[in-house]
């Protein structure tokens, strides 16, 4: 057929050949700035900060310091922007700051199998090729690692085509700090305030990293310091070996490509997680290849089998002390840290597994107080502790709020939709693999297992917040009750001494006496404190769907009958 | 009103005063015993033939949310009562809606929003103090036209119900200190329309026909039942009631005969227990050829309809039942005024003087 339409193909091909090669991670970059977050002005400046900082918190919780972090932003003119963030980290050794800041793709995290803010040694550098682009700007890097050591400066930029540092200057110089990094550069950028700003990504930051300070200068100069409301710093995530049930075809090939172990069964022994002798074995047996076959010879139809093998037998979930949640008592102290609510509460799910992937899922709501009213409730997102800014509505935690019933808490609620009410809502989930829809790491992937942990969460918690809610109308309505008697009195006190002759005032204060408004009053603060106690409860009885609290009546009618007792 | 009277209203209000003082006085929660006005506390005593008031009695209490507006009501009303008891005056339930009607100091709260509320205390004050309302010196509006040959004496003049033009007399709330001086009708014919009544007496049908006929505006009044009554009961009078063929028409009837469910402590003084229904009825829609005139009954229309047949003064009573089972199968009602479609004065001429001639009535 291609003979006869008189094409030579094979010249085609050539002349295509000399035109193929391979795109730079950069380049490739250049192009599609809107996959890593810098698709706008307004965006580009939050998400270098976000990376930036994101960074210094991983670093500072690795080296076991408390962080501080400065964060300044100043206006050098209408849309082009000087970002220095600083921290108090262990800093980074000279010769690997080239690598680390200016060339993508670098870094420690990838591999790993721990939970971490940042995965891929994509962020920062993206931020730094992003400056580059919009302003010709090198980055200006500080780092000391220890007071006996001297601060090395540098200047840098990134060889697109290479994908490689290209070092502007390079200099020892003081520095007062003992040990730390500061990163500046110049970005082309808009500042806006808002629930999508730098300021509201630093301010949930704060909320869910109560063990850090950050100091922050605005474009307008104003200083917010956000204090450390802990000094306990959280559980450094243990690093744990991928989980059999999370491995995909691909990187299996990579990995029997790559081992130095001698047979299959090794192999599987020594590079996953919750695979001993016995489960080597089965797993070899169901994919019906040798235990004692090298793995450098697995064919990939084996390989393929290998993965049915593995899909096919029993093993343990995997550890999950690699994960570090935030915390019931310290999400609720970061939350009465920056959230201006009367009631807090938090709950912590034991931590689960999708696809051999540990994760933990973490609830807190904040209700009533100075919260708008009439609103929906504002969601907080995050993922291992990074707040998530954008594309709330596909992100699988709005799912799972929406689809939650919330009426049975005492929130309004128009169908699946956000619920009303003065109440901030907070989902943290941590993991060691966080599935994002997208690299710009903006919305939780719709995992059926996650949504479900979120959804329990969220009702543990929603239990928690009704127990308030509805004691808290119980008293109101008390109140409102003697608040009408109230107004009646001086009116049967006039008409009953008009009929009768009797003084009106004997009247009122008898009638105000038999009223007790003041034991009323009092009441009402010892049933907020009941709350409290309630809360305290273990709450078993969070079971798979709404409604079912039954057990946790029966707790709560228990308690009361042993207070009786007493 | 004797002074005596006046002296024992005023004590049967300060007596619930003192009631009510006591419990404060004791630290509970003051309380006024109300006997219930509804169906479930009224019943037909067959031997006087008119409705009676059970022993069912409520409590109002003022502390409880739900009771607290109305318990409040009640002794504003008392307070007032006593208030013109004490003056010597009297005061219309309008009157009585704008003495109570004010906005407590501080509060958002009123007294009484709308005049039912303190009609309604009125009617409890009653049954509470077992005094009525005219003896607590509260009139009801006036609402009423009589005309016929009947001669009077009210408040020192003399009035010739036959003598006063193309309005009547207006029939007062209160009608216990009239005089009947000379009463030359035969009967009375009571109507629900007072524009059925405005037509008999351009027709002067109660002077061919030596009667007396009068009306009130919907339901009846009870200064109309009242008179109605005295003038059945003092000069033997019988009393014919024409209305609508529709479930309120034969309510009307029902109340003016048997009393009503809501004044039924009262149906002693009112009720006139030999009333005869004259029509409008489901036979002279026959014999009067009135089908044309039919109005489509109404779901409520039926509802209402089944609610009185099963009242147990029309259970029993095979002609009523007759009467509302042809109603039932009509689905439609029928007014007065269809007859006017024979001639405009048909019904002076022909109907009414022809159904009482036969004495073609209900009982």
């Amino acid at each position: 057929m291609m003979e006869k339409e008189g094409i030579d193909t094979g010249a085609k091909a050539e002349e295509l050949a000399q035109r193929q090669r391979s795109i730079s991670i950069a380049e490739f970059f250049e192009k599609n700035r809107h996959l890593l977050g810098f698709d706008n002005k307004r965006k580009a400046i939050l998400t270098a900060v976000k990376e930036a900082v994101d960074n210094s918190l991983d670093a500072c919780e690795e080296a076991r310091v408390l962080p501080e972090i400065i964060v300044s932003l100043t206006e050098f003119s209408e849309d082009r922007y000087h970002l220095v963030v600083e921290d108090n980290g262990p800093g980074i050794v000279k010769q690997q700051i080239p690598q680390v800041f200016a060339r993508l793709l670098y870094g420690s995290k990838f591999h790993t199998r721990r939970q971490a803010r940042g995965q891929q040694g994509l962020g920062i550098s993206a931020a730094i090729l992003y400056a580059q682009l919009t302003t010709g700007k090198p980055a200006r890097i500080t780092s000391r690692t220890s007071p006996r050591k001297p601060a090395h400066h540098y200047e840098l930029r990134i060889d697109v085509q290479k994908n490689a540092p290209e070092i502007l200057k390079e200099e020892e110089v003081t520095w007062d700090k003992e040990h730390g990094t500061k990163i500046e550069m110049e970005l082309e950028a808009t500042y806006l305030k808002g629930m999508q700003s730098v300021d509201e990504y630093l301010k949930e930051t704060a909320i869910v990293n109560p063990h850090a300070t950050i100091i922050y200068t605005t474009p307008k100069a104003e200083q917010i310091i956000y204090s450390r409301a802990t000094e306990k710093l959280p559980e450094l995530p243990k690093e744990i070996k991928p989980h059999p049930y999370g491995v995909e075809i691909g990187l299996l090939i990579r990995m029997l490509s790559s081992t130095t172990s001698r047979t299959l069964q090794a192999f599987l022994m020594n590079e996953f997680s919750r695979v001993g002798t016995e489960t080597a074995k089965d797993i070899c047996a169901n994919a019906a290849i040798l235990p004692t076959q090298k793995p450098s010879e697995i064919t990939r139809e084996q390989s393929e089998k290998l993965v049915a093998g593995i899909k096919a037998t029993r093993i343990i979930a995997p550890p999950t002390d690699c994960i570090s949640p935030i915390g019931e008592v310290l999400l609720e102290t970061g939350l009465k840290k920056e959230v201006a609510a009367e009631f807090y509460c938090s709950a912590t799910r034991p931590p689960a597994v999708y696809r051999g992937n540990p994760f933990q899922i973490e609830v807190g709501i904040a209700y009533g107080g100075q919260l708008p009213q009439d609103q929906p409730a504002t969601i907080l997102r995050f993922a291992n502790k990074v707040p998530l800014l954008y594309q709330q509505g596909a992100c699988g935690i709005t799912e799972a709020i929406t689809e939650t019933n919330w009426k049975p808490y005492g929130l309004q609620q128009s169908g699946s939709s956000i619920p009303n009410g003065q109440t901030v809502i907070l989902v943290h989930m941590a993991s060691v693999w966080v599935p994002f829809t997208s690299e710009a790491k903006e919305a939780l992937a719709h995992y059926p297992e996650i949504i479900k942990e979120i959804k329990l969460a969220l009702q543990e918690c929603g239990r928690k917040l009704s127990i308030y809610v509805n004691k808290k109308h119980y008293a109101e309505r008390q109140l409102e009750r003697a608040n009408l008697f109230e107004a009646y009195i001086p009116e049967v006190a006039e008409s009953l001494a008009a009929i009768t002759g009797t003084a009106k005032a004997a009247l009122l204060q008898k009638l105000e006496s038999t009223l007790k408004k003041d034991e009323i009053q009092a009441q009402l603060e010892v049933r907020i404190q009941e709350v409290e106690d309630d809360m305290r409860l273990p709450l078993k009885a969070i079971l798979e769907e709404d409604g079912e609290g039954e057990e946790h009546k029966l707790q709560i009618k228990k308690r009361e009958q042993q207070k009786k007792l007493k | 009103m004797t002074g005596k009277e006046k002296t024992a209203a005023k004590e049967k209000i300060v007596q619930l005063g003192k009631k009510l003082v006591g419990d404060i006085n004791l630290g509970t929660n003051p309380t006024i015993d109300v006997p219930v006005r509804s169906l479930s506390n009224v019943s037909f005593d067959t031997k006087s033939k008119t409705l009676v008031l059970g022993n069912k009695k409520s409590k109002r209490f003022f502390f409880n949310i739900g009771h607290v507006r109305k318990f409040v009501q009640t002794i504003e009303i008392a307070k007032i009562a006593k208030i013109l008891l004490e003056a010597g005056k009297h005061a219309s339930l309008r009157d009585v809606y704008y003495m109570a009607k004010r906005t407590i100091p501080g509060t958002s709260i009123n007294i009484v929003d709308e005049q039912p509320e303190t009609d309604n205390a009125i009617e409890d004050l009653e049954l509470i103090t077992d005094m009525s309302r005219e003896q607590i010196h509260l009139n009801a509006n006036k609402m009423g036209s009589v005309a016929g040959k009947v001669i009077i004496e009210d408040k020192g003049d003399t009035i010739d119900w036959s003598k006063l033009g193309s309005g009547g007399w207006s029939i007062p709330s209160n009608v216990e200190e009239i005089e009947f001086k000379k009463v030359t009708g035969q009967y009375i014919i009571y109507m629900e329309k007072a524009a059925v009544w405005e037509r008999l007496h351009e027709d002067k049908f109660w002077e061919k026909q030596n009667c007396i006929i009068m009306s009130s505006q919907g339901q009846t009044t009870r200064g109309v039942r009242r008179l109605l009554q005295r003038l059945h009961s003092e000069h033997n009078l019988p009393v014919y009631v024409l209305t609508d063929f529709d479930s309120y028409g034969i309510y009307i009837y029902s109340v003016i005969k048997f009393g009503s469910i809501g004044l039924a402590h009262m149906a002693e003084s009112l009720a006139i227990p030999s009333v005869m229904f004259l029509g409008i009825t489901a036979d002279d829609i026959n014999n009067y050829d009135l089908k044309k005139h039919f109005i489509k009954m109404k779901d409520v229309d039926i509802a209402r309809l089944k609610q009185i047949a099963d009242y147990d003064w029309f259970k029993n009573n095979k002609a009523w039942q007759r009467q509302f089972k042809m109603m039932k199968d009509f689905g439609s009602k029928v007014e007065i005024q269809a007859l006017s479609s024979k001639g405009i004065t048909f019904i002076s001429d022909t109907y009414l003087p022809e159904k009482i001639r036969k004495k073609d009535f209900i009982d």
